[in-house]
């Protein structure tokens, strides 16, 4: 049983978007059928993976750059209190104002407030995995105002009523045609006989529209990818332009942020700034980057508003060896590299952080009880390690995943008074070898397994949980003596 | 300074602080990555690398022979032209007028093209920076206007990202521009020129 040394902080909101509706295995069987989506995955996570391996292979210092990065964050979760205080002396010199919240409810009342003191019916947002986790857009909505979402990507999931299943290119599961459909059905002024597929014209349509909201918009939400505590800089990464609207014309800007994405000083920031841009799109550097530190006069946002969002993360910081789930800079190299997300695409995963970090990460905010649909999050991976070779903060994936698995059985024994079916297996397996007679003819019975084995294939159907195993591999041929058979009639090989 | 929910802070602390009570010592950050190129800013070979960068991003680039406010004049499109206030008199031509405060973002809509110069520029990521100093214009100015016509000096070309930041301060607003603005959002195709100028002129001085 892993023992926490401190009082691990709450689980996440049961509210928040980090938990599917059904276990991985069904999620993922649904999403495999369909073609499309396996098609567009296929070819993103492809193309991203080519760019992300040239970009980084031009980097000759690399793995110093990661080295740089894990220490850095490391460094960052064991002084985070502090880190987190100084941040907000910093902000607040500089004219910016820090709320804390421990919860997604206590952080979406505190947007929805600020919105409503503002008067405004409706607020741009720059996509923010944090205000997708907290299911922001519904609670602003409920409250009559109107969150618009201006990354492209975002948009589409929007208008789609839809839901994210990429970090980097959310509608990555939407085909231009869908798209298109999309669009006329959601925006107006548009005419279905000059509108192509073209993805060219549809950014283009993207552009003009939200071009207005952008130009009357008073309050505007981001998230942030670091704060720099040193300085009370916050940072946003981005590739279409939006960022920099949300973060320049509104009078009121409020940014949404997990603790975990504060680093110690401004030349930290040289690292992540090599590291992100190489291991998330692939390129050299990315469009725009954008720093600001409170207010300035005259220049952007009169009122800047930072939330300090908990919402499970104390929870994963208390566990010595999962706390570095909480290293991820959300780059997604990990999503682009895995077989299993290549095929099952984000939604499979039901939370807003899908892919291998999503299966250490949302299980760790939400808690592993045994039965929750997180559970099985730990189990949806080869093992492969593909993830953790291109992690650009080296977060070891796979331990943490098998380490994961062994909760999860120690939290299911411990709230079942009947073991799983596999529980049971394993201890009939540990009867049965514990015995050297025992063993021995288990060994002889294993011989009559030939009959029921033919081309690979039980002839029978084995029931579960035998089946979970055989229905989709080949079962090994037995052989026809066992090895204690073939020792004690060659002698150990002295006799033929 | 928070007048929302009285004890989140010091309940989020304090769950902090007991989450590592396992005292983890904050481990020594290696900085064995590269910490500067091996070519001082503004050597010939850098130009060269960072206009490269430029082009391959499909932005213009001249370099000004001298005379800047020529070279300038050269790529301006017709129309209203705005320069940030602190642009040195030697780089604009006439027939140019100095941005104002009173410009907000519908009327910042209807200028052609906007003229500033630049405090750094990265020459292996092709990325130049602006620190909305008076010398490169408040941030709405280089946002929403269509064409952005930017003065970057060579010897302000570095090499590496930290050799830039090292000579930003962060306590300024500051953008990073490495192209134009782009999106693959669509089945993954690339596509320029969503939002901000979509087109990029840059004059080395």
């Amino acid at each position: 049983m892993t023992t926490f040394l401190g009082m691990p902080g709450p689980p996440a909101s049961a509210g928040s978007e980090l938990s599917g509706t059904q276990p991985f295995p069904a999620a993922a069987r649904v999403a495999l059928g369909n073609s499309r989506l396996r098609r567009n995955l296929t070819k993103a996570t492809g193309v991203i993976r080519a760019k992300r391996a040239a970009a980084v292979e031009e980097v000759a210092d690399w793995e110093e750059l990661r080295a740089a990065g894990e220490a850095i964050k490391a460094s960052a979760m064991a002084r985070l209190p502090a880190l987190l205080i100084q941040l907000e002396e910093q902000v607040t010199a500089r004219g910016g104002i820090v709320h804390w919240a421990r919860d997604a409810e206590e952080a979406n009342a505190i947007v929805v407030d600020l919105a409503r003191d503002k008067g405004a019916e409706e607020v741009v947002k720059v996509k923010s995995m944090v205000t997708q986790e907290i299911n922001l857009n519904a609670a602003l909505e409920a409250a009559g105002v109107r969150a618009i979402e201006t990354d492209l990507a975002e948009l589409i999931v929007q208008l789609g009523h839809d839901k994210p299943s990429h970090i980097l290119v959310p509608a990555i599961h939407r085909g231009r045609a869908e798209i298109r459909e999309i669009f006329l059905d959601r925006m107006p002024g548009l005419d279905p006989d000059t509108l192509t597929d073209d993805p060219g014209q549809l950014a283009d349509v993207a552009r003009a529209y939200l071009r207005e909201a952008f130009l009357r918009a008073t309050v505007a939400v981001s998230g942030a990818n670091f704060a720099v505590a040193e300085t009370g800089t916050l940072t946003v990464v981005e590739s279409e332009g939006n960022g920099r609207m949300c973060l320049t014309l509104p009078e009121t800007l409020i940014t949404v942020m997990g603790i975990e994405k504060v680093i110690p000083t401004w030349r930290d920031l040289e690292v992540f700034l090599q590291l992100l841009p190489r291991s998330s799109t692939g390129e050299r550097m990315n469009p725009y980057t954008s720093t600001w530190s409170g207010v300035s006069a005259g220049d952007g946002p009169a009122e800047f508003h930072l939330i300090l969002l908990d919402n499970g993360r104390t929870r994963v910081l208390a566990d010595p060896d999962g706390r570095s789930a909480l290293h991820c800079i959300r780059c997604s190299a990990c999503l682009n590299v895995c077989p299993v997300y290549e095929r099952a695409g984000g939604h499979a995963y039901g939370s807003v952080y899908p892919g291998p970090i999503g299966a250490i990460l949302s299980p760790q905010l939400t808690g592993l009880t045994g039965d929750s649909v997180n559970d099985s999050l730990p189990f949806a991976s080869s093992l492969c390690g593909a993830c953790e070779e291109v992690c650009p903060v080296k977060i070891p994936i796979p331990a943490q995943l098998v380490r994961l698995r062994a909760e999860h059985t120690e939290a299911y024994a411990d709230g079942h008074r009947v073991p799983s079916a596999e529980a049971a297996s394993m201890r009939a397996m540990a009867w049965m070898m514990s015995d050297a007679k025992r063993f021995a003819r288990a060994g002889t019975s294993a011989r009559l397994g030939r009959l029921a084995i033919r081309r690979g294939r039980p002839v029978v159907p084995l029931p579960p949980p035998l089946s979970g195993w055989s229905s989709s591999r080949d079962v090994p041929d037995p052989p026809a003596e066992t090895f204690r058979q073939w020792w004690s009639r060659t002698r150990g090989g002295e006799r033929p | 300074m928070s007048r929302h929910v009285a004890g989140a802070r010091e309940e989020v602390l304090a769950r902090l602080r007991g989450a590592l009570a396992d005292a983890p010592v904050p481990p020594e950050v290696p900085r064995a990555y590269r910490l500067r190129g091996t070519l001082e800013p503004g050597h010939p070979e850098l130009v060269e690398q960072f206009v490269d960068r430029l082009l391959d991003y499909r932005a213009t680039v001249i370099r000004a022979e001298g005379d800047v406010a020529a070279a300038v004049r050269s790529v301006l499109p017709s129309g209203a032209v705005r320069y940030a206030p602190g642009l040195p008199g030697a780089w604009r031509p006439g027939g140019t007028e100095p941005d104002s405060d009173a410009l907000g973002p519908q009327e910042l809509d209807s200028v052609a093209a906007v003229l500033t110069g630049s405090v750094v520029a990265i020459a292996e990521t092709g990325t130049i920076v602006l620190d909305h100093s008076p010398l490169c214009g408040r941030r709405a100015l280089t946002l929403v206007p269509d064409v952005h016509v930017c003065v970057v000096r060579q010897q302000d070309i570095v090499q590496t990202v930290p050799e830039a930041l090292g000579r930003l301060d962060p306590a300024r607003p500051l953008t990073l521009i490495s192209g134009p603005s782009a999106t693959s959002d669509i089945e993954l195709d690339r596509v320029e020129g969503v939002h901000g100028p979509r087109t990029l002129i840059v004059v080395i001085a």
